[in-house]
């Protein structure tokens, strides 16, 4: 029987507390599209898309509306396009990333996903095409995300990948450099790539995925926020509880809507995606988080504990809450996207190296990270190399979505607007990995005995 | 099939009477009122049976925030299973 309490409680959560349903994503497979004709090709991608997601957005509204919580996003993600698209030409790939938009367009989605290589071990032709063009890709498009994954903890990690990601994400920042170089906001390096993630600019439908799925990312930085503010000067046992809790509940309301999605769409319910996904607004910040559990800013010494705990947390009472867990689940850090962690690099006490200490223990990795415009592409390689590296040998995801904005130097700051927020320019170290990473080949999988 | 509708704002005469006509009007049967009026400031809860709603929920949650608009108060409509999933296992 529901209680005043109850009903207050998630009233306050939604219009206090900035509660939300982060993204309803249809993973649609693309298996079916593979044509040896272009043309053909972009044709029967179009027609699948726009066929199985008609009624995703219209169904995302009426949910919205059925239980009073708003649905930011609907998005969709498809089969890795390098993976369908075979030896398609690189002017062939960016015709199908204009298919994309398309689609896009045609069904007034937020974003779509899977312009997307899996090269941890090696690379066709066609994925080498399609890398070759990427910056085209998301310069000539506005709603296309793309995603690379170059290393996994199975085969390693693959140096040319990466070398040939640091060139893309230069080029990217310069050809969309009147628009403060958001083709990189839309661009992410992977290690250990998830295949059901509802979450952008790494959503890809999975090759172990059915025809379509429903996945849905939930958000609530603000509701966690709230709640350890309330719980006051309790000790960390008692702190872990009370966040497991909220994210039982916020979890709970991802799992009814995904089914009700699923259900409406008859389309098969995926994953939920366990996350803390903060946006730029007041009060929905995961660096806020951290700073109601004791630290006087995000990025001070005993961070990367409390993200730990918190993240671990989230995972405990989430989990409990849906009947299937996937994507990237866990606590997000996107810099401009949160208004603490902005807050905290302004200020000077979050620095890059800590960010990357951070993501060791948290979802995802160095994630919407403004840095000078000038930065030499083999030291973005470097970033990459070093966040790849602790995903390959700690067996989790890490990624690296860097933007930098053409122009622009450290201490200045670059808006990207809406979700994507601020983002201020970090200072880096510029001294050289160039022989490193030139050195090119793989860097062996990790062995999994003599953990120290 | 519930549905929860909350109204907030100033206190003015004939709020819930507004509120249940609506209700009537479209077949929402109400099963249980909550309803408190703290200084100037009126606040309800209201559980209503949507089984047999004579039009869409998503119509009937615009209607009951139009008439909220139209009398300076906050009305929402949520379907109950928000609740009960969130609060109950």
């Amino acid at each position: 029987m529901l209680n005043t309490h109850d009903i207050l409680e998630t009233i306050n959560m939604i219009r206090e507390e900035c509660l939300d349903i982060r993204t309803i994503t249809m993973g649609i497979s693309l298996w079916d599209c593979v044509s040896d004709d272009t043309d053909r090709l972009c044709d029967k991608i179009y027609d699948k898309i726009t066929t199985k997601a008609e009624h995703l957005v219209k169904t995302g509204a009426d949910i919205e509306k059925m239980y009073g919580i708003p649905i930011v996003n609907k998005r969709v993600s498809v089969t890795p396009v390098s993976l369908v698209g075979g030896n398609t030409s690189p002017e062939g790939y960016i015709k199908i990333a204009k298919t994309l938009q398309r689609a896009a367009d045609s069904l007034g989605i937020n974003f779509i996903g899977g312009f997307s290589a899996l090269v941890q071990k090696g690379m066709t032709t066609g994925a080498a095409n399609m890398i070759s063009v990427i910056p085209e890709a998301l310069a000539e498009t506005q709603n296309v995300c793309s995603s690379v994954n170059v290393a996994s903890t199975k085969a390693g990690i693959n140096m040319d990948a990466i070398a040939m990601m640091g060139s893309a994400i230069k080029r990217a920042a310069y050809l969309t450099r009147d628009n403060n170089s958001i083709g990189c906001a839309k661009l992410v390096v992977f290690a250990n790539v998830p295949e059901d993630n509802p979450f952008m600019a790494g959503a890809f439908c999975g090759i172990g995925e059915p025809d379509t799925a429903i996945n849905v990312g939930v958000s609530g930085p603000g509701v966690v926020a709230s709640a350890i503010r309330r719980a006051g000067d309790c000790n960390l046992s008692e702190l872990a509880d009370v966040i497991k809790k909220t994210a039982f509940k916020i979890t709970r309301v991802g799992q009814l809507v995904a089914n009700e999605a699923a259900t409406r769409l008859n389309v098969p319910f995926g994953i939920v995606d366990l996350s803390l996904a903060p946006t730029p607004a007041v009060g929905d910040s995961v660096a806020y988080i951290l700073e109601g559990m004791g630290l006087e800013s995000c990025g001070a010494y005993g961070t990367t504990a409390a993200l730990a705990m918190l993240n671990d947390a989230v995972k405990k009472g989430g989990v409990m809450a849906s009947s299937h867990v996937g994507g990237l689940s866990g606590a997000f850090i996107p810099v401009s996207e949160d208004a603490g962690m902005i807050a905290a690099v302004e200020r000077g006490a979050l620095t890059l190296e800590k960010l990357e200490a951070m993501t060791a223990v948290c979802s995802v990795g160095l994630d919407m990270i403004a840095i000078p415009g000038d930065t030499p592409e083999e030291v973005i390689d470097g970033i990459i190399a070093d966040e790849i590296a602790i995903g390959v040998v700690n067996t989790k995801t890490t990624a690296v979505r860097v933007i930098p904005a053409y122009g622009k130097k450290a201490g200045e700051s670059v808006e990207f607007g809406g979700l994507l927020g601020t983002a201020p320019i970090m200072n880096l170290n510029n001294y050289s990995p160039a022989k490193f990473i030139r050195r090119g080949g793989r860097i062996p999988a990790p062995i999994h005995s003599l953990k120290n | 099939m519930k549905a929860v509708i909350t109204v907030t704002g100033k206190d003015t005469v004939g709020i819930i009477a507004d509120v249940a006509t609506m209700c009537a009007k479209h077949d929402a049967n109400i099963l249980d009122i909550t309803q408190s009026v703290l200084g100037e400031y009126f606040a309800m809860i209201m559980l209503a049976d949507i089984q047999n709603l004579s039009i869409d929920f998503s119509e009937f949650v615009d209607l009951l925030e139009e008439l909220g608009t139209k009398r300076n108060l906050v009305i929402h409509a949520m379907h109950e299973d928000i609740f009960n999933t969130m609060h109950h296992i």
